[in-house]
């Protein structure tokens, strides 16, 4: 889980030292940002489906780093939604209700969906809204 | 049958045939010609016959320079080949591990990319020297049924294995695997009944042709 | 839960929002091994998707299926999947025994009769029907009437899907697989031992997405999560392939993280999803935390040869047998040859000359 610190410094280290499958999933990334850029495409890595070695998971996340946004929403459980250090690049973590990790997406996208408020549950705020409020005669 | 089945029958009742077949057969060649014995020298001896005999089975394994001037191509690739094969059956860790299991006594290995290239120059060694056979007038026309199933059938372990470690997606790995370790007891139920026995008659051939010279007194 | 609602209803009802259903998506599909982009096509259908009934029987099993699947609190993910199935009989989990809990399963059985789906786990004991009961009624035959209303069978854990552990040699309750028994119905098999908890709710979860069973390989398992070797997503395989191996659980190579294939491991001829998916909600797997894979999703695991001994060795004795065959070879070797001796005599005697025929005859032989 990303922690909630102030953005990483590049550090020359750690890139010489990236393992088999984190250099590719950066070039994923960097492929999928530049996408982004020239046709406004979104995409989305599912974290749980490659095969990583003990360690190098947390090296992609602390290469990916922290940048200015972190949001925790609650559905189902938390959910953790932090923009890397890379514009763009955001990285969601889904947890139950017990803390355990159900889901571990990078999304490429101006914003994950889940952070906007969807139609429905916009049209089901406003009913209660409505609800709450006297009835305006006019 | 389902590929684990013949997997675990391979490993198992299969290689139990085949060690039984080989074994039995070898002791079985071995013994007839032991007990053929040979015709007694009445002459008198003037050197030593064992000692000529030990001799020869060690220089026997460099080749004569006068076969070595006619038959350059067979020589180097059949040294190729054969260099070729004992490396890959004995100095492949996993090989390694089926010895010791079985005979209880252990090596240390090769590195297994050197296994590998070795088997892949093993299998063109093979190759060229069928091409040869197929060719050369001569061999060609010596040739018979029982020269190609020997060829076979050393090949086949060879490719086979290589096909199961590099898990060639021609079948799922494990049948890969069981197919290689079949081919290996098709070697073992071959070998007793074909010229495979050179392997330890050669030794007995190179013994009595040293032992014949040394009793003689002289150098074979 | 009310039945004849569909899930996407039961959700809302549950005051569970869009968000927190499209959350309930993504992980679906991640638990699925599906990829991202399907979330919006699985949305869409477990909206429209009705609650099925699952019946789910215990056999000769030591529950640990049962207990992989539970490890997981509710509300979760996996939690919510068995809420929006209607889990009508799990003896285990259940409050219900005796009389009354067996006739809540007939009941489901009836109310849902084609459609259902029939959950098992353990193996079935057809040596003796009294090595297994329930309320008095053998294995086979709860198994045998229950099948008959099922849409399809999943059979969860080696055991219900291979014969298991129970069908070790010498096997003497008779155990033996699901699909022994039942040859008229589609059978999912999810062997393991016990299954990765996200695999056996993966496989419900793809009926409620699309009611229909997943692409099955040659053993009736599920591609999504069986399709690929361990040893081809092994993280070690790297010095698998430059021969550096751990000889013993604590030398040097073991702490280096080596492969584990002398110490037994059977990953190169095992196919299941520990290696990505691995346990714990993710964190390790056996190969990882240092001891080689025991195969526990193929069948024959149990004997094939014991968890520590090498794919490349044996099964079986050899020596015995290689001994055996010495003393006979060496037996039969002295009969010949004087058998071999005596015609030769013969033949000197009678002043026999060395035909070409003879020659010929020798040379085919060899």
């Amino acid at each position: 889980m990303p922690q909630v610190t102030p953005a990483m410094e590049l550090n020359v280290e750690t890139a010489g030292a990236l393992t088999r499958n984190v250099q590719p999933l950066l070039h994923e990334i960097r492929h999928a940002l530049a996408r982004l850029l020239d046709e406004g495409g979104q995409t989305v890595i599912d974290l749980r489906s490659l095969p990583l070695a003990p360690g190098e998971e947390q090296q992609l996340l602390d290469e990916l780093g922290q940048g200015e946004v972190y949001a925790r929403l609650h559905a189902l459980g938390p959910t953790e939604i932090i923009e890397s250090r890379y514009p763009g690049v955001w990285i969601v973590v889904h947890f139950n209700s017990s803390d355990e990790v159900i889901g571990k997406f990078i999304e490429i996208c101006e914003v994950p969906n889940l952070l906007c408020s969807q139609q429905q549950d916009i049209q089901q705020g406003l009913e209660e809204l409505q609800a709450q409020l006297p009835v305006v005669t006019n | 049958m389902t590929e684990t089945e013949l997997l675990l029958w391979v490993r198992g009742p299969g290689l139990q045939i085949a060690t039984v077949i080989f074994l039995l057969g070898i002791v079985v060649r071995l013994a007839e010609i032991l007990m053929l014995g040979r015709k007694k020298n009445l002459a008198e001896a003037r050197g030593s016959a064992v000692a000529g005999g030990l001799r020869t089975i060690l220089t026997r394994s460099i080749p004569d320079p006068g076969t070595m001037k006619r038959s350059t191509f067979n020589v180097v690739a059949g040294y190729i080949f054969h260099i070729g094969l004992f490396i890959t059956l004995l100095f492949f860790a996993p090989h390694i591990l089926l010895f010791e299991d079985v005979l209880g006594i252990s090596w240390p290995a090769l590195p297994t990319p050197v296994i590998d290239a070795v088997t892949v120059v093993t299998i063109i060694a093979l190759l060229a020297v069928l091409i040869h056979r197929l060719r050369h007038p001569v061999m060609r026309f010596l040739s018979g049924f029982e020269d190609y199933l020997v060829w076979l059938v050393t090949i086949l372990p060879l490719v086979t294995g290589y096909l199961a470690f590099h898990r060639v997606g021609i079948a799922p790995p494990p049948t890969l695997i069981a197919i290689h370790i079949l081919s290996v007891e098709l070697l073992m139920v071959v070998f007793p009944f074909t010229k495979l026995m050179h392997t330890f008659s050669l030794f007995m051939a190179r013994y009595y042709n040293g032992a014949i010279a040394g009793y003689k007194g002289v150098n074979s | 839960m009310s039945k004849g609602e569909t899930l996407g209803e039961a959700l809302r009802r549950q005051g569970i929002t869009r968000r927190g259903f499209l959350k309930f998506c993504a992980a679906t599909a991640s638990m699925m091994a599906l990829p991202p982009s399907m979330v919006p096509a699985i949305a869409a259908a477990l909206e429209k998707a009705m609650r099925p009934s699952v019946i789910w029987l215990s056999f000769q099993e030591c529950t640990g299926c049962t207990e992989s699947l539970t490890r997981s609190h509710s509300p979760t993910v996996e939690g919510l999947i068995f809420d929006t199935i209607s889990l009508d009989y799990h003896h285990t989990l259940q409050a219900a025994s005796g009389a009354a809990a067996e006739a809540a399963r007939e009941a489901a059985m009836e109310e849902n009769y084609g459609k259902y789906i029939l959950v098992v786990d353990g193996s079935i004991p057809i040596a003796n029907p009294g090595y297994s009961t329930i309320a008095g009624i053998s294995n086979e035959s709860m198994l045998r009437d229950t099948a008959k209303g099922a849409a399809a069978i999943v059979s969860v854990g080696t055991c219900a899907a291979y014969g298991g552990i129970p069908k070790a040699k010498p096997n003497p309750t008779g155990a033996v697989a699901v699909s022994d028994i039942i040859k008229d119905k589609p059978i999912i098999n999810v062997p393991g031992c016990p299954p990765i908890p996200v695999v056996i709710t993966g496989v419900l979860a793809h009926f409620l997405t699309f009611g229909s069973i997943p692409e099955l390989d040659a053993l009736g398992r599920p591609k999504a999560y069986y399709g690929q070797s361990i040893h081809d997503r092994c993280y070690r395989r790297p010095f698998y392939d430059k021969g550096l191996f751990a000889n013993t659980f604590d030398d040097e190579g073991a702490k280096k993280g080596w492969c584990l294939y002398k110490l037994g491991c059977k990953g190169p001829t095992t196919y299941n999803a520990c290696a990505t998916t691995k346990w714990n909600e993710g964190i390790s797997f056996p190969i990882e935390a240092g001891h080689p894979c025991l195969g526990c999703s193929e069948p024959g695991f149990w004997d094939g040869g014991g968890f520590y001994k090498a794919l490349s060795m044996p099964t079986e004795d050899i020596t015995e047998a290689a001994v055996y065959a010495v003393g006979a070879g060496a037996a039969a070797g002295v009969a010949l040859g004087t058998i071999n001796r005596a015609t030769k005599a013969r033949a000197t005697k009678a002043h026999e000359k060395v035909t070409i025929n003879d020659l010929e005859k020798v040379a085919d032989d060899d």
